[in-house]
């Protein structure tokens, strides 16, 4: 028994969210939780997704009522044992209340992208996290940037550092992506490693950054490998959704494209496809995207061969798939070695990081204890 | 993403396509006016210095004063945009326009048509618009209506910093003669805006809200109050489509058709005087085109039919705003 008072709060999803609408509880007053259980329904502009619990205990309060807009860090529930009185649990919840500031009047500053020349490219990238020596380093996959791991990045960097970089053509970096081949990536991903004298790292790729990481893990500084949905491992892939991406001008038509990404389509928030349609917008995007399909995609198939490249590697591999992967099939990850550790998750698409961010953070975890 | 201001988005999409294009020059009053001068004295950069640190950085072969004569500047960038440069004059306000009409409706409008296409004229007219300045009748007026009219002109009514800087950068590379509309009330208003060029196709409408109960058309500054009174209306059960044309000309009826279509009733807030209006076009394009959806009469939430008053309560009570647009949706939704 203890006789401490937990507050659950609003979540921040990315470095843009400041407020999010509680759209459902799906647990009451007197449940049981741990970390990892569906407690609520949270809807921003960008996305809405389930709220798993992050911590265990019996929760002894709803503070916040279904359909409310609450700022980020704002009091949700409390979780305390029954050892502490309802008197105690209302004080807690009145003083909480009381001292509350929304984040963006408190002034405190968001972390910002930082940037770094490689190959005569500027590569945007953000670091999040404590620096303690081991560096995850997380790459996003095609049409995709850093905000995409906004379910991943914050968690993992409660205990350790995560840096997670925009690869060429993508994000804040340059837009010039040379020849637009995997290599190109890779090479940016090894040498951004060697420019930061990173020393032991864990790569973490997702799609096209999954083959850009797969690629580059032969260096002796990584340590481990957690590959998500990645390119490389067999030839099939939806070319359908890259053209419908570089065609979509405008959200009504962008809307059906990305919703192929997720296994539940209400996922897809307004402000994921403005995000997406600005980032088009940008000089260069064209041109980069288009290089980029033609160099690994051609005719809708993979011309990356990398499964050989898995077989040689001595650190620890997980591949994560989503069974409902509409991008790129979850039976790539069959007839891999028996070294490297396979988990398909049910109820994603293509991007299990977001859709079952809970689970997909575990097994990133717990493939960076095995190094 | 830095947030940068609606005069910043502006000078920052003139700066990178100067230095992408030795072609783009900027010239009108004031751009240069200072220079030597310390601080905030050295060249002002046009008097609400939205051209500021132009001049420093590409020189006084690209970054112009002119005399206060608009007819003989705005012509001479005409001419220039003929021989294949790209000025970007600014007219400092919309208000002064009728010097020089001849030089934008008779020359500019209309080289690419009577010269069968082999005539283009690049350049973009930059000018303030707008009340709320305390400026009055002579420095307050709309008038974007009156350059869409005339076809052969492109015309172009930002309602945001990030719409701001990617419509100027395509209406730079635009072949055609641009009228770029800045409201004064909105240089400082502040947003996130990529630092890397980008463009706006223009004709291409922004939905900035997407409901199922009543669409309002706004224009320029008016879509912040129009996106004020449908997030005021949504916690009340209206939901509200918001529809930025962001140009006039050319303009997007087809998705506003599409939205009438949708929610069955129109308000349409434009801040100029409302006889020959966008309110009063938008207005006879739905009667025509979608008077079978309409559920209610259309709703205009424009300004009496009177001159810009100075006096700053008159002034007050003459603009539309968010209190006036959702007066005008409950309306027809009543």
């Amino acid at each position: 028994m203890s006789n401490e008072i937990v507050p659950i709060v609003m979540p921040k999803w990315g470095l843009a969210m400041t407020e999010g609408i509680l759209t459902a509880w799906n647990i009451e007053e007197g449940a049981e939780i741990e970390p990892g259980v569906d407690i609520a329904e949270i809807e921003t502009t960008k996305i809405t997704n389930v709220f798993e619990a992050p911590v265990s205990g019996l929760v002894r309060r709803l503070v916040a009522s279904k359909g409310e807009t609450l700022p980020v860090g704002a009091l949700l529930a409390i979780v305390a044992d029954t050892s502490v009185s309802d008197a105690d649990v209302d004080k807690y919840v009145t003083e909480f209340q009381a001292h509350f500031v929304p984040e963006e009047e408190s002034g405190d500053v968001a972390a910002e992208p930082e940037s770094i020349e490689i190959d005569g490219r500027s590569i945007s990238y953000l670091s999040l996290g404590p620096d303690d020596g081991d560096v995850v380093l997380l790459i996003h996959g095609f049409g995709a940037d850093v905000k995409g791991w906004m379910f991943n990045q914050p968690v993992l960097a409660e205990e350790r550092r995560v840096v997670a970089l925009d690869l060429p053509g993508h994000g804040r970096s340059a837009k010039d992506v040379g020849a637009g081949d995997i290599a190109v990536f890779s090479d940016t991903v090894t040498e951004f490693i060697s420019e930061k004298g990173f020393e032991k790292v864990h790569l973490v790729g997702h799609s096209l950054g999954g083959g850009a990481a797969l690629k580059a893990a032969a260096l002796p500084s990584v340590v481990s490998l957690t590959l998500i949905a990645p390119i490389g491992l067999g030839k099939e892939i939806n070319s359908e959704f890259m053209e419908g991406l570089l065609a979509a001008k405008r959200r009504n038509a962008l809307r059906p494209v990305l919703e192929q990404l997720v296994a539940d389509p209400d996922l897809i928030g307004r402000d994921m496809m403005e995000d997406v349609l600005k980032f088009k917008r940008l000089d260069g995007v064209d041109t980069a995207l288009r290089k980029i399909i033609s160099a690994n995609f051609e005719g809708g198939s993979q011309s990356a061969d990398l499964r050989g490249a898995l077989s040689d590697l001595s650190t620890p591999v997980t591949v994560i798939w989503g069974a409902e992967d509409k991008i790129i099939p979850s039976e790539h990850s069959e007839g891999l070695p028996a070294s490297v550790e396979v988990q398909v998750i049910p109820t994603a698409g293509h991007v299990p990081q977001m859709e079952a961010s809970g689970a997909v953070n575990d097994l990133i975890i717990a493939t960076i204890g095995k190094a | 993403m830095a947030k940068k201001s609606y005069r910043q988005a502006i000078n920052e999409a003139i700066a990178q396509e100067m230095r992408r294009d030795e072609n783009v020059l900027v010239w009108g009053e004031d751009n240069v006016g200072g220079a030597g001068g310390d601080g905030e004295q050295d060249a002002w950069g046009g008097v609400l210095g939205v051209t500021k640190g132009l001049y420093p950085e590409f020189g006084s072969e690209r970054v112009l004063d002119t005399p206060i004569s608009e007819s003989a500047f705005i012509g001479a960038a005409v001419g220039a945009a003929a021989t294949g440069l790209r000025p970007v004059a600014e007219l400092m306000f919309v208000d002064f326009m009728g010097v020089c009409f001849d030089q934008i409706f008779n020359q500019a409008a209309k080289f690419r048509y009577m010269f069968g296409g082999n005539a283009v004229t690049p350049i973009v007219v930059r000018t303030m618009y707008g009340g709320g300045f305390r400026a009055a009748s002579q420095h307050s007026q709309c008038l974007y209506p009156m350059f869409t009219h005339v076809p052969g002109l492109k015309v172009v009514v930002p309602s945001s910093p990030y719409e701001a800087k990617g419509l100027m950068i395509q209406a730079i590379r635009d072949d055609d003669p641009v009228m770029f509309f800045e409201h004064k009330v909105m240089y400082d208003d502040e947003e996130e805006v990529p630092d890397d060029p980008y463009t706006i196709p223009f004709g291409e409408a922004n939905l900035t809200r997407e409901g199922d109960d009543v669409t309002i058309v706004a224009f320029g500054r008016m879509v912040g109050f129009a996106n004020q009174a449908a997030d005021t209306l949504d916690k009340e059960g209206i939901s509200c489509t918001v529809l930025d044309p962001r140009t006039t000309s050319p303009f997007d009826t087809e998705t506003i058709l599409e939205c009438v279509e949708e929610t069955g009733r129109l308000v349409i807030v434009d801040e100029a005087n409302p006889r020959c209006s966008m309110a009063s076009d938008v207005s006879g394009l739905v009667a025509q085109e979608a008077f079978k959806a309409l559920k209610a009469p259309i709703r205009m939430v424009t300004p009496p039919h009177t001159p810009v008053p100075f006096a700053p309560e008159l002034e007050d009570a003459y603009l539309p705003n968010a209190d006036k647009i959702v007066a005008a949706v409950r309306t027809a939704m009543a």
